[in-house]
């Protein structure tokens, strides 16, 4: 397993660099939201005299030069404070914690059911290319890829929860149920439903196409023709050799596209109620609540560059040469 | 480029003179917008909630008696000017660091790449809202938001281009012959790599109208310029009520980027014929 471990190893090290540039990163944006941020914090707390302005200066350190107002940051972003939110009067971090949980549910599930699906679209459409069933995979895959998500979202719940009732339009659940074990769990699954698939519904035509293409092309190389010689069956050619190589660039670009993915939970969660980090982004967008803006910018970047260990992790466990190197 | 055989191999694609057709009718209706609609899109033009196939609303009302056909014909336009004016944007970027890193390679390689592979891991979207919410919405820091999430994979596509091209035996002569590395870059390997740099554009115009949209969908777009993302945001309380309002400027979005898409596939048929033909 030494090529495996290495290959994770090295990728750690990438991911902790991209880390710490994105808390640079957003070290500079404090500072470029408008005005001075003491003043801005005073604002917000809904104070504005001269005095708490000095005072805030002062507390926050904001008199010192710049770098070394960056160390302080970084010191206070290791230890998980990402600043106070005079909005809501409370620290960034306790508010984001609240909504974490709901946001990885669903971002999480809407992943895992793209890669699915759209791994076994796209081989359908590979097995039976020239076919209705493979038109019919490619228009969906062009619609879905023109359609904006938040619109998708909006047009399912128009008919699967206005139109024909059959699933609830928004939130995480029935709300004063008060529903406990294995109802609970029910009640939020069939309240993730309409959000999940429609996060999930752009990212699959992706993946569909992509398999589809990625097949076609692995199909005619050497290695197939010897399975089909050794007289192996249709059906293991196809998923040991074929779709065993062919997956390896899908899951490629689903670890690239995982961070837009958590950029479209906002729209989603705008759309559905949905009480996780991209409706408290909305809500922060609304009330100009920059420190929690800010806050979700850095967490959701965690949960991209968590999302991409993940792909890689899945990449080691299919690609067969890693296999073999064992 | 231009030439007949371009516009026959364009033609052989269907879908792409479809989407070229649809195109050019949302051209027209985005410039004629204040002829055929004339008088401010944000103004009350009849009463509220009117449904579509009213006398004075042919697609409806909205909430507060403005006219959605108006609306979107107006809303065309600033979906066209933010899509073609932040893709400009983003290849000024993307195609200025990609010419770099594929050129000079080596450290300088190396840094660009860092650099892109950092922006491509930051999730776009929540990027371009942070930036748009900080600096307050207008066209001008939409299409900067839209140009900073946008140019990483325009950098990859050109470095790879340049990296190719780089080796070649005209770019080699022309190194010999003591031409300066700007001349090189811009008058040797720019035009011959352009083809697959045109048709990445031409798709990107098309994300480029589906993140404005989406920003104005949460109230982040320019409040001075009526845009379909911010009628499907504004309407999307009273769907239970009035599901037009919603609906039409949906449609006026996927035709759009569906337009762009199929000339985006079109384009790649016609300008890079070898692949297009070993597709089959």
């Amino acid at each position: 397993m030494l090529g495996f471990a290495q290959l994770f190893a090295s990728r750690l090290v990438k991911a902790a660099a991209i880390l710490i540039a994105i808390v640079v990163m957003n070290f500079f944006l404090v500072h470029a939201a408008p005005g001075d941020p003491a003043t801005v914090m005073a604002g917000e707390a809904g104070a504005a005299d001269e005095k708490f302005v000095t005072q805030l200066r002062e507390q926050f350190g904001l008199d010192r030069p710049l770098y070394e107002q960056l160390g302080t940051y970084i010191g206070k972003v290791v230890q998980g404070d990402l600043g106070f939110s005079y909005r809501q009067q409370r620290p960034v971090w306790d508010i984001l914690a609240e909504r974490l949980p709901a946001t990885l549910v669903l971002t999480l599930t809407a992943f895992i059911l793209a890669l699915a699906a759209g791994v076994a679209l796209g081989t359908l459409a590979a097995v039976t290319v020239g076919t209705w069933a493979d038109s019919a995979i490619t228009v969906v895959a062009l619609l879905a890829y023109a359609t904006p998500i938040y619109w998708i979202g909006l047009m399912l719940s128009l008919l699967f929860s206005i139109q024909l009732g059959w699933l609830p339009a928004f939130g995480y659940e029935t709300i004063g149920a008060g529903y406990t074990g294995l109802a609970h769990v029910a009640d939020v699954a069939v309240h993730l439903i309409l959000p999940v698939i429609t996060l999930a519904l752009f990212y699959m035509a992706g993946y569909a196409r992509l398999t589809r293409a990625s097949m076609l092309e692995v199909r005619s190389l050497d290695f197939v023709k010897t399975a089909k010689a050794k007289g192996l069956t249709q059906g293991r050619i196809v998923t040991r050799h074929v779709l065993r190589n062919a997956i390896l660039p899908v899951i490629t670009v689903a670890g690239i596209q995982a961070g837009q993915l958590v950029g479209g939970s906002i729209l989603i969660e705008t759309v559905f109620a949905w009480p996780g980090i991209g409706r408290l982004a909305f809500e922060a967008v609304l009330q100009r609540d920059y420190q929690v803006l800010l806050g979700i910018f850095l967490v959701t970047s965690v949960m991209v560059i968590l999302f991409n260990i993940l792909t890689d992790i899945l990449y080691g466990l299919v690609d067969p040469r890693i296999q073999v190197s064992q | 480029m231009m030439n007949s055989d371009f516009w026959r191999a364009f033609a052989r694609n269907k879908g792409a003179v479809l989407g070229l057709a649809i195109l050019i009718a949302i051209v027209v209706l985005a410039a004629f917008a204040s002829v055929l609609f004339p008088g401010d899109p944000w103004e009350m033009a009849t009463a509220p909630f009117q449904p579509p196939l009213s006398e004075d609303a042919m697609l409806g009302s909205d909430m507060l008696g403005r006219d959605i056909a108006s609306g979107i014909a107006h809303g065309a336009r600033v979906s066209l000017l933010i899509g073609l004016t932040s893709t400009a944007a983003a290849l000024a970027i993307g195609v200025t660091l990609g010419a770099l890193a594929g050129f000079h390679g080596g450290k300088v390689d190396d840094a660009i790449m860092r650099f892109t592979e950092l922006f491509q891991t930051i999730p776009n979207f929540v990027l371009a809202v942070v930036l748009v919410a900080i600096f307050t919405p207008s066209l001008t820091t939409i299409v900067l938001a839209i140009a900073i999430v946008s140019w990483p994979p325009l950098a990859r596509l050109a470095r790879a281009e340049f990296l190719s091209l780089r080796s070649r035996e005209f770019v080699q002569a022309a190194i010999t012959t003591g031409q300066s590395n700007s001349t090189i870059i811009l008058r040797q390997i720019l035009p011959n790599s352009l083809s697959p740099i045109i048709v990445s554009a031409s798709l990107m115009v098309a994300t480029a109208i589906l993140l404005e949209s989406s920003l104005s969908f949460l109230g982040l777009g320019d409040p001075n310029a009526m845009s379909w993302g911010y009628m499907i945001g504004a309407a999307r309380t009273v769907i239970r009520q009035a599901w037009w309002m919603s609906v039409f400027p949906g449609l006026a979005i996927v035709l759009t980027v569906l337009a762009l898409n199929l000339v985006g596939e079109g384009l790649n048929d016609a300008l890079n014929p070898k692949l297009a033909r070993s597709r089959g």
